[in-house]
């Protein structure tokens, strides 16, 4: 076996080659199996996410229309001490969140205190003037929450991204569990993992724990809104309303009733009382947004406002993934919760700040620069990895309009190990754990995401680019 | 239930039956073809795509040349024929993804894997060496697909769609088959009765999967009114057009009972039915047996129709 490069902090291998506490019971298994074997699982994970259809759509790519997320099936192991100390930090994270998002849309107690600057509110597209003085039914405003998390040492977890408007990838963390679990039984009576399996329950529940006030005291209905089966991430659409026995509903098949949105049954129309959107702000309602939208309900914003429906994730969380918000989380986090932030954000430039504008573009080859706005990957620069012409057409676009970008120092993320055919061979991973929000608490699922970058040295985890994705285990006491 | 959702299994249901009887039809086509010659053979072919309503289109492409190989490939998989058996493949796995939350992992696993294999099988042009292997293939899937509802789907309104999109297109295909088939051995009314082409009816049965049964039922005799018995009024057997009633009729009264009221529709049904008990195959033949089919698909379009409407399929 192979210790990992020296650089980066190895989550399996101590840099003396011995296994880290956390991989010990997986070593042990692991050095027992031949590795023909192994090899061949991974061929059958891959017949077995064909054939039951856990397919992305990646935009832009006409002849693979459908594609596999490659599995690695070298888990992604966490010590339940260290989840203890990750947990507690998510949750004052996204504590912080809420109640930030709720100031936000109220009295802006923040800006007038002058710990955000004003700017970063006004013509910023994912501040939602609709949502001013509303406060959204049972007070949450990020039912779900996706926290990116990266690792750099034995102790060092800092937040690289918050996605507070729809994070998507949990049916990934249930499928990759289940395709473990299905491969390798034996695996799991040997080294002890805490449950990922009830996440669906869970979310249902607190879901159904924010009720509109117009909601009768049946049982809560709730549905799944997606944009249909051509986007990206159908496949968990259908995979979560099935899992939570909800109905997944299009646009066309909701409209108003009686001040209700209300879903086209084989019975007639039924109001909803819950509804779980995987259609960004922009589509949802043609009527107050994106007037070309066919994926929405047109005035479901007056609905909601009126008390008529819940929207989960509420309109306007999304301000909270501004990366440029995103650099003031430290001081979010102390002036709405008095406590230090237990989770550390990774050091950010400003480049809407000229000494910050400065030393990035003089430093730019060793940073990532990314959008405000963006995502998933789109629109990024990676210094190191990027030619010389790269970084100067970037540049060009950095210096023509900085207040559209952060710039971050390039990261030595940790690295776990993948199977690879000589063996296990170290690459880099993030964490999203995903968190979810009622009035009555937050829940934090034991465990999240891991993406893996599966070219040798890349940092780039994402899906849409190419990435792969572990299961990832917490350790049971 | 979402009217969408129900309009998707309706649709997923209808066309694997579809996929599936196109493709017993070009099983006992090509059996036909094996035993004539050359120009026999192409009038098997013929009578092939006429069946299945896509003289016009084939026509279009290529002329009166009816060779085995064109008209395989025609029916299995060219995108010049909307109707193919992929496309139909294509078009049950997307009303499946569509559906995908309210049916069963086996049953979307079936699905999709019946995709898969065809998209493999008929990627390239097929053979008539390869033709028995691919159609084996295509009626294996729908068993496993069928076999997977029956083991795996709770009797609820879900499956009852399901039930009735694969009863409609049932129905209308033993009526088309034995419509065309009929009129392309008799070309006159006052054939019927005559000693006729044994073979020929053989392959009526055939195509409806029934050779074996009539057979049994009727020590060999191979008779046109018998046969049109057989395929009509014969409860018995699962593709005649009275086996298909006697299933929407239960499928359509367990809506009523879930739903709590019957409609439109329930009243189509009942007359369907009930006809489908009272005739006999002598008065079908007296008026005609044409003009009752024709009558026959009429009403059974227009009771889909009516379900749909319904049901709020659509908006």
């Amino acid at each position: 076996m192979k210790a990992a490069s020296p650089s980066s902090y190895d989550e399996m291998f101590a840099a003396d080659g011995s296994v880290r506490p956390a991989y010990r019971g997986y070593e042990e298994w692991y050095a027992g199996q031949p590795a023909d074997l192994l090899r061949r699982k991974g061929t059958e994970a891959e017949a077995f996410f064909r054939r039951t259809g856990i397919t992305f759509n990646v935009y832009g790519s006409e002849d693979a229309e459908e594609r596999l997320i490659p599995f690695d099936m070298v888990p992604r192991i966490i010590t339940a001490h260290q989840w203890r100390r990750l947990s507690r930090g998510i949750e004052q994270r996204v504590r912080a969140l809420n109640a930030f998002l709720h100031d936000l849309y109220h009295r802006q107690e923040i800006v007038r205190s002058g710990r955000l600057p004003a700017r970063l509110l006004e013509k910023n597209p994912a501040f939602l003037p609709q949502m001013v003085g509303f406060t959204p039914p049972g007070g949450v405003y990020t039912h779900i929450v996706g926290i990116d998390l990266v690792r750099t040492g034995e102790d060092d977890f800092m937040v690289l991204e918050d996605n507070a408007r729809t994070p998507s990838g949990v049916s990934y963390m249930l499928e990759n569990r289940e395709t473990m679990m299905a491969m390798f039984p034996e695996l799991f009576t040997r080294v002890r993992v805490r449950e990922v399996s009830d996440y669906p329950r869970r979310l249902a529940r607190s879901l159904a724990a924010c009720l509109p006030p117009a909601a009768k005291g049946h049982q809560p209905v709730v549905a799944v809104l997606t944009p249909g089966i051509y986007n990206s991430a159908y496949f968990e659409h259908a995979f979560l309303a099935d899992q939570m026995g909800a109905e997944l509903v299009e646009g066309s098949d909701l409209r108003i009733e009686n001040g209700r949105i209300a879903m086209r049954t084989t019975q007639g129309y039924q109001p909803i009382d819950v509804l779980y959107r995987r259609v960004d702000d922009d589509y949802l309602d043609p009527l107050t947004f994106n007037p070309e939208s066919q994926l929405g309900v047109s005035g479901i914003m007056d609905v909601y406002r009126a008390g008529g429906i819940t929207i989960a994730n509420a309109p306007g969380t999304g301000i909270a993934d501004d990366k440029a918000i995103y650099s003031f989380m430290p001081e979010i986090v102390e002036f709405y919760t008095g406590e230090k932030p237990i989770l550390p954000n990774v050091p950010t430039w400003r480049c809407s700040e000229p000494d910050a504008l400065k030393y990035v573009l003089e430093n730019l080859a060793d940073l990532v620069v990314k959008e405000v706005h963006g995502s998933g990957g789109y629109g990024m620069l990676i210094g190191p990895t990027s030619s010389k012409k790269e970084i100067a057409a970037f540049a060009a676009k950095l210096a023509a309009r900085p207040h559209n970008y952060i710039a971050q120092p390039t990261l030595s993320l940790s690295t776990v190990p993948i199977l690879g055919r000589a063996g296990l061979t170290p690459r880099h991973v993030d964490l999203r754990p995903f968190v979810l929000v009622s009035p009555g608490g937050i829940d934090i699922t034991p465990g999240g995401l891991t993406r893996v970058a599966l070219k040798k040295g890349s940092l780039v985890v994402n899906s849409s680019q190419g990435g792969g994705t572990k299961d990832s285990w917490v350790l049971d006491d | 239930m979402l009217g969408r959702s129900a309009n998707g299994i309706f649709w997923l249901f209808r066309s694997l039956e579809r996929a599936e009887n196109t493709a017993r039809l070009v099983e006992a086509g090509f059996r036909m073809a094996l035993t004539r010659d050359a120009r026999d053979a192409s009038d098997e072919w013929r009578s092939v795509v006429v069946t299945l309503g896509l003289r016009p289109l084939y026509e279009a492409k290529f002329g009166s040349d009816y060779a085995g190989h064109n008209v395989i490939n025609f029916i299995l998989r060219d995108r010049d024929n909307p109707g193919n058996v992929l496309a139909m493949c294509e078009l049950a796995r997307t009303n499946a993804r569509m559906v995908r939350a309210g049916i069963t992992r086996e049953v979307w696993e079936s699905v999709n894997d019946s995709w898969l294999r065809m998209r493999d099988l008929l990627a390239r042009p097929v053979t008539e060496t390869r033709l028995g292997a691919v159609l084996d293939t295509i009626r294996r899937q729908s068993t496993q697909v069928r076999g997977a509802m029956e083991g795996t789907m709770l009797r609820n309104e879900i499956y009852n769609f399901a039930r009735i999109g694969s009863f409609i297109e049932r129905a209308d295909n033993t009526a088309r088959i034995l419509d065309v088939k009929y009129y392309v051995l008799l070309p006159s009314i006052s054939y019927v009765g005559s000693s006729l082409d044994n073979v020929q009816w053989e392959n009526v049965l055939r195509s409806l999967a029934g050779e074996r049964a009539y057979r049994w039922l009727n020590a060999g005799r191979m008779e046109a009114r018998g046969i049109a018995e057989f395929l009509i009024l014969d409860s018995r057997f699962p593709r005649s057009l009275a086996f298909c009633y006697g299933k929407l009729r239960s499928n359509l009264a367990h809506l009523a009972r879930e739903y709590g009221c019957e409609t439109d529709a329930h009243a189509i049904l009942r007359e369907a039915d009930c006809d489908l008990h009272t005739i006999t195959i002598d008065a079908i033949f007296e008026q005609g047996l044409h003009e009752y089919i024709a009558k026959f698909i009429s009403r059974n379009t227009r009771l889909a129709n009516q379900i749909q409407y319904d049901y709020r399929f659509i908006d």
